[in-house]
């Protein structure tokens, strides 16, 4: 029922994105955010110990979900609330459609949710005639492009600032033509006018939640725009869906996650709005939801608990790691092929959509380990990838012509004496070959490399052979 | 665990002298050891092959603890493991003691071998207290950060520190010395498409940076960035930092023809 997984294409999206040149003069601004990220760690002088401790919290709340998530039902409850329990896609948009319809609803505004992509909701809510209005800027420009989003934090990364102004005339039918869109803030305006009608309309709010609070049954949402919360206060019914790995256990402790997110994302020390929603609108509240609604969604959640993968469920959706991956820098978010790109989204989507499905996104990494070190929840992505391989190579995934290679170096490898000979004798013969330019541009078995580099020609007789004639073979 | 034992001198270093080294660029290992003599340390060579990063990385966990077996085996004679290489080390140091969690018994050999292996760079610096080297090298230098010795390691100022001490060597800053230049082993060539659009970026940094040599601690990330140059028509020389540290620099680069051939 979700979104519709191009990830075992993967190389060919990788040769698709590589060859868009509107996408390569886009993809240079996820770098933007390297800066911006180095810069606020470094004015905050306990940001390291603040990961060790955002870390502590979600391992702590992971330990003791079950328990979290009965209090966190029960405090929203009390205030008003109700929570919908989703063991996948299909019982969650059921939940939602059941909503809509029971309340003639014609029009969701939403608040940004990656969790909404991962359920595919927008199609499902076209499919039964109600509109989905995406108010995130972002999201907004994606949705009139008819994209998904190409980044969990900035979804229209991959659009430039000429493309938008483009879909701006081609879908906003008064708009004069001689109207200047040149500066990104005419932009920002022109999308606010058109935006503000659609939240008024709106018959429910849908928002996701950064934060689901167990100790109060406050969910919590950050954005730049201030769009979430008006699509959370407006509408008569404000709808949450989060997946289950939202819980912390305290306001206390949200806050300390907070002082990490926006640090690693953007760079900012705070978003610009912090939006707490606890229960429906309560007598004497100036505004406010008549309804309040919980979502929660597990989508093979659970199954990730006490297994290889947990460590995947403490992420925040910061983004960090694809903003500092290299893979991700050169093809973008839609190459991914699912719904959440770079290092998060190669652990993340073989557990949610199965390793036969997302399977390449595990093994297109270099190791190169830069996305472990900036996560703010320290997740050893790079180890949580190499376990996906494992289960590959377990359950023979793994291609034929990658396993019967590793095969025939491992029986050499696991020989250190015939390795040796066999080895000399090879690099001796490689480097008669190749001396007189010492580097090869074609070699056989060596197409993947030599199709775009040369190599470098052996020296001649191995070190070891060399080190053993030189010391009179004393071992 | 190794700080409180006391190792006498003089220190015998086992060189785990890495599959690529040994095969492709033994000058790298000769280099190494020159480096480890002068530093006052007792070199051996204890029969060897491959770390076991191929099959790790490809998930073949059952071969690499095969591996990783022989070479704890290999080296118990060492007082310390050296590579020239951080990937390789870092594979030794920071890897091998995951590959038997579930074997208590192996778990603790993988751990105390782990504990004394070393990239060569960092442990010249860092144990040994090397401050300089003498050597020579005409040139103009940009220094590439590997990936797995900068942050499994933290391989950073050890080569920087030793290379300014080399006469007639000016370095010059690289911009994004720390992103990865796309090789990744097995990557290369699994996803040669998307390696070689990294690696295309990483020449047209080192292009910018005005050098005219390329230095770097890991082979690997040295022939792909130094093939990737040369089919570009790149007149940059790539060379291993211990080569250059070792006074060795006059050697033909990466991928470069032998004195005297035909050229």
């Amino acid at each position: 029922m979700s979104l519709a997984a191009t990830t075992p294409h993967f190389k060919d999206n990788v040769h698709e994105a590589l060859t868009d040149a509107r996408l390569q003069r886009a993809l240079p601004h996820a770098r933007n955010f390297i800066a911006t990220r180095a810069a606020a760690a470094a004015r905050l002088p306990e940001f390291e110990a603040l990961r060790d401790s955002a870390r502590a919290i979600k391992d702590h709340t992971l330990a003791h979900l079950d328990l979290y998530l009965e209090t966190y039902e029960r405090k929203v409850t009390q205030s008003g609330g109700h929570v919908h329990w989703a063991r996948d896609t299909g019982e969650a948009l059921a939940v939602i459609l059941d909503l809509c319809k029971a309340r003639g609803a014609k029009s969701v505004a939403k608040g940004k949710s990656m969790v909404s992509e991962e359920i595919g909701l927008n199609a499902a809510l076209e499919g039964a005639g109600i509109a989905a209005v995406e108010t995130d800027l972002g999201e907004y420009i994606i949705q009139l492009r008819g994209e998904a989003p190409s980044h969990i934090i900035a979804p229209a990364i991959h659009v430039t600032r000429d493309d938008v102004e483009a879909d701006f005339r081609r879908f906003h039918r008064e708009l004069p033509a001689d109207r200047d869109l040149t500066q990104p803030e005419q932009l920002l305006a022109e999308a606010r006018a058109i935006l503000r009608d659609k939240f008024l309309s709106a018959d429910i709010g849908l928002t996701g939640a950064n934060f689901l609070i167990a100790e109060t049954g406050t969910s919590i949402i950050v954005t730049n725009e201030g769009n979430g919360d008006l699509a959370q206060t407006l509408p008569k019914v404000h709808v949450v869906l989060a997946s289950l790995d939202k819980l912390v256990p305290t306001l206390n402790d949200a806050a300390q996650l907070l002082r990490v997110l926006a640090r690693s994302a953007t760079g900012q020390d705070l978003s610009v709005y912090t939006t707490l929603s606890t229960g429906p609108r309560r007598p004497g509240d100036p505004d406010g939801p008549e309804e309040y609604h919980v979502v929660l969604l597990d989508n093979g959640r659970s199954a990730m608990l006490g297994g290889q993968f947990a460590d995947m469920l403490r992420c925040i959706r910061c983004g960090a790691c694809m903003n500092h991956c290299p893979v991700y820098h050169a093809v973008g978010g839609h190459a991914y092929g699912w719904v959440y790109p770079g290092p998060m989204g190669a652990v993340l989507t073989p557990s949610l959509i199965g390793v036969e499905q997302g399977g390449q996104l595990p093994n297109a990494s270099t190791f190169c380990g830069r996305c472990e070190a900036v996560c703010p929840m320290r997740i050893p992505l790079p180890n949580l990838m190499r376990h996906w391989r494992e289960r590959e190579f377990e359950r023979h995934l793994t291609p034929a012509v990658v396993r019967g290679g590793i095969g025939f170096w491992a029986f050499f490898a696991k020989r250190p004496g015939l390795y040796r000979f066999a080895t000399d004798l090879a690099m001796r013969a490689l480097h008669l070959i190749g001396r007189s330019r010492g580097r090869f541009a074609w070699l056989p078995f060596a197409g993947g490399w030599t199709r775009y580099r040369d190599l470098a020609a052996p020296q001649g007789a191995t070190f070891q052979a060399r080190w053993r004639a030189k010391s009179g073979a004393v071992r | 665990m190794a700080e409180s034992e006391a190792v006498k001198p003089p220190i015998r270093v086992g060189l785990f002298v890495t599959c690529l080294v040994d095969l492709l660029r033994p000058s790298v290992g000769f280099a190494a050891v020159k480096l480890l003599e002068d530093a006052g340390c007792k070199v051996i060579v204890p029969s060897q092959s491959c770390c076991g990063q191929p099959a790790f990385n490809s998930g073949d966990r059952p071969s690499t603890q095969a591996i990783a077996r022989r070479t704890i085996d290999a080296f118990a004679g060492c007082d310390y493991v050296v590579a020239p290489s951080g990937s390789c080390a870092g594979m030794l140091a920071k890897h091998y003691p995951e590959l038997f969690v579930d074997e208590p018994e192996m778990a603790i050999k993988a751990t105390a071998f782990a504990a004394k292996c070393f990239e060569l760079v960092s442990f010249l610096v860092d144990r040994l207290g090397v401050k300089r080297v003498s050597a020579r090298y005409e040139g103009v230098a940009a220094y590439h950060d590997s990936c797995s010795g900068l942050r499994e390691l933290g391989v950073r100022d050890q080569p920087r520190t030793l290379l300014a001490g080399v006469e007639g060597l000016r370095m010059v800053e690289l911009a994004e010395s720390d992103v990865c230049c796309g090789f990744g082993g097995t990557f290369a060539v699994k996803y040669g498409e998307l390696s070689d659009a990294i690696v295309t970026r990483k020449s047209a940094k080192i292009d910018a940076s005005g050098a005219d040599t390329l230095i770097a601690g890991d082979l690997g990330c040295l022939l792909n960035m130094a093939g990737k140059m040369q089919r570009e028509g790149r007149a940059v020389k790539a060379r291993h930092v211990a080569e250059v540290l070792a006074g060795m620099g006059d050697d033909p680069a990466i991928g470069e023809p032998d004195a005297g051939a035909a050229s």
